[in-house]
């Protein structure tokens, strides 16, 4: 009982997803928008478990001395301004929420977000050493698709650019067309596998 | 099991069948375009879509006759690199008396890739639990982070080890996607893991992750149905389930035959995909030099 009552609740509103897709009927589309204001709400309590196990971590943290707990009173103390500052002055474009928000989150937003040129650069070093045959075809390519991207392509040879174009809209495309076609099966095939109940691993059974 | 899968497998066609219905009723229909609006709205199937339901049969017609199938003989499944080597990193990592980490990715509960990156962190934790190696699983939402905390905890159950299970190893760190990557780093950095899992929704924090876990010296296995940044997990993770591998891992790990069969039944659609994709490849060729109409025919069946 205790893996059938969920595996029926989840057979029946998976069934309802699919069936609605097809089904353009007003009574449908309201019991749709229900759903999905039930998620909603369903998130909305998970919010809380969520700050409950984030308070948990950080203040065990401390009292342990772990490894890095100074960073554990940086997080609780930004934690407490933001809540305080947002309940007290709202969070509309020109509070001091909002001056926090665009001064604060978003340049460390942007700090972590700006590693990303570094790890680029290195991780493309170690891609393109042609060592094996298709690595060497990879680094060829990268170069062709690099150099056609810039002016200096068209000076090196005025077709650079088009053949650049051309390896990014076919085979580039053909490859990702197929990965994303395997994607939608696999996708589909795990949805029916949940739906029938075979999996039931994250109801916690055995199958 | 068999009989309540029987069951399960009954109501499905029932509820095919009535899908069948109601697209017969739809079909017997005039068109759209002479109805009243009042009409159009009150429809009971949207005729516009016959295509995406009848793949949508076929397809879960294979899967379940291969779960049949499956039920009465034995199916050879080609070996998956990425997932032979789980056990090699499970063993890695507790030889070296290091942990595990597991990011899921930034996907919600609701996406597909989530949910399966989920059942591989349910036979992941199972086999951790065995060998008592710990398993860190920072989320970014906290809904995933409810439903993981219960598969893991059940993992242990299912192993025997349930006094093993530490639910603050499963905790939310933030919502915002590079705060969330900083945190991951951080851990990376910190609590070294042996072995990295990255199964899921990734956006442009992937190369972060993966870089950081590989400078500090982890097997890493990566799984994601984002084609743009499969290329940055290739380049720095070990071994990479690409796309449909992530569908199938769950199911790989826990070698279930019912579960296998799945992976056969994707098989047999990319398959039907490939003949659908010559078939077009060849009409449009036929198409360029003589009777166009056949090609837009075709065409239109593939279109929304």
């Amino acid at each position: 009982m205790r893996l059938q009552v969920p595996i029926a609740i989840g057979f029946l509103a998976g069934m309802f997803m699919i069936v609605q897709y097809f089904v353009p009927h007003p009574a449908f589309k309201t019991a749709y928008d229900a759903l999905e204001e039930w998620v909603m709400i369903i998130g909305a309590f998970a919010l809380v478990l969520g700050l409950q196990s984030l308070f948990q971590t950080h203040i065990d943290k401390i009292r342990r001395r772990r490894e890095g707990y100074s960073y554990s009173f940086v997080t609780l103390i930004s934690f407490a301004v933001m809540f305080l500052v947002g309940m007290i002055y709202g969070h509309r474009p020109g509070t001091l929420f909002d001056w926090l928000f665009d001064h604060v989150e978003v340049p460390l937003d942007a700090t972590i977000f700006s590693l990303l040129a570094f790890f680029i650069a290195s991780a493309a070093y170690r891609t393109f050493r042609a060592r094996t045959p298709e690595a060497t075809v990879l680094l060829v390519t990268a170069v062709i698709v690099m150099l056609g991207r810039v002016p200096i392509g068209e000076l090196i040879h005025a077709k650079l650019p088009d053949l650049a174009e051309w390896i990014m809209v076919f085979p580039t495309v053909g490859a990702k067309r197929g990965i994303l076609f395997g994607a939608a099966l696999g996708g589909i095939a795990t949805a029916l596998r949940i739906l029938l109940g075979i999996e039931r691993s994250h109801l916690g059974g055995g199958r | 099991m068999n009989t309540a899968i029987s069951r399960q497998i009954l109501a499905l066609i029932v509820a095919v069948l009535v899908m069948g219905l109601v697209v017969s009723a739809a079909v017997a229909q005039p068109p759209f375009a002479s109805e009243s609006p009042a009409e159009e709205e009150t429809k009971w199937f949207n005729a516009e879509r016959t295509n995406v339901l009848v793949v949508m049969v076929l397809y879960s017609g294979i899967v379940i006759g291969c779960i049949y199938y499956a039920r009465r003989r034995e199916m050879y499944i080609r070996p998956i690199a990425g997932l032979e080597a789980v056990n090699d990193a499970i063993g890695r990592a507790t030889e070296m008396g290091r942990p595990m980490l597991y990011v899921s990715g930034l996907g919600g509960i609701s996406g597909i890739a989530t949910i399966a990156s989920m059942l591989i962190l349910g036979h992941l934790a199972k086999r951790a639990a065995a060998y008592e190696t710990p398993i860190i699983v920072p989320c970014n939402d906290p809904l995933v982070m409810t439903a993981e905390r219960e598969i893991v905890h059940q993992a242990y159950i299912e192993a025997g080890k349930p006094d093993a299970y530490e639910p603050d190893n499963i905790f939310y760190v933030t919502s915002s996607q590079f705060g969330y990557t900083a945190a991951v780093d951080g851990i990376m950095l910190r609590e070294r893991p042996a072995a990295n899992f990255f199964m899921g929704t990734f956006y442009a924090e992937a190369l972060i992750l993966a870089e950081t876990g590989n400078m500090t010296g982890a097997i890493q296995i990566a799984g994601t149905d984002m084609d743009t940044q499969l290329p940055f997990f290739i380049t720095a993770c070990d071994y990479t389930l690409m796309g449909e591998e992530l569908y199938a891992a769950g199911a790989y790990l826990s070698r279930s035959p019912l579960l296998l069969a799945q992976l056969k039944g994707q098989d047999i659609g990319k398959i039907l995909l490939t003949v659908a994709i010559i078939t077009g490849v060849v009409l449009a060729t036929v198409g360029v030099f003589a009777v166009p109409g056949l090609v837009v025919t075709f065409l239109s069946w593939f279109k929304p």
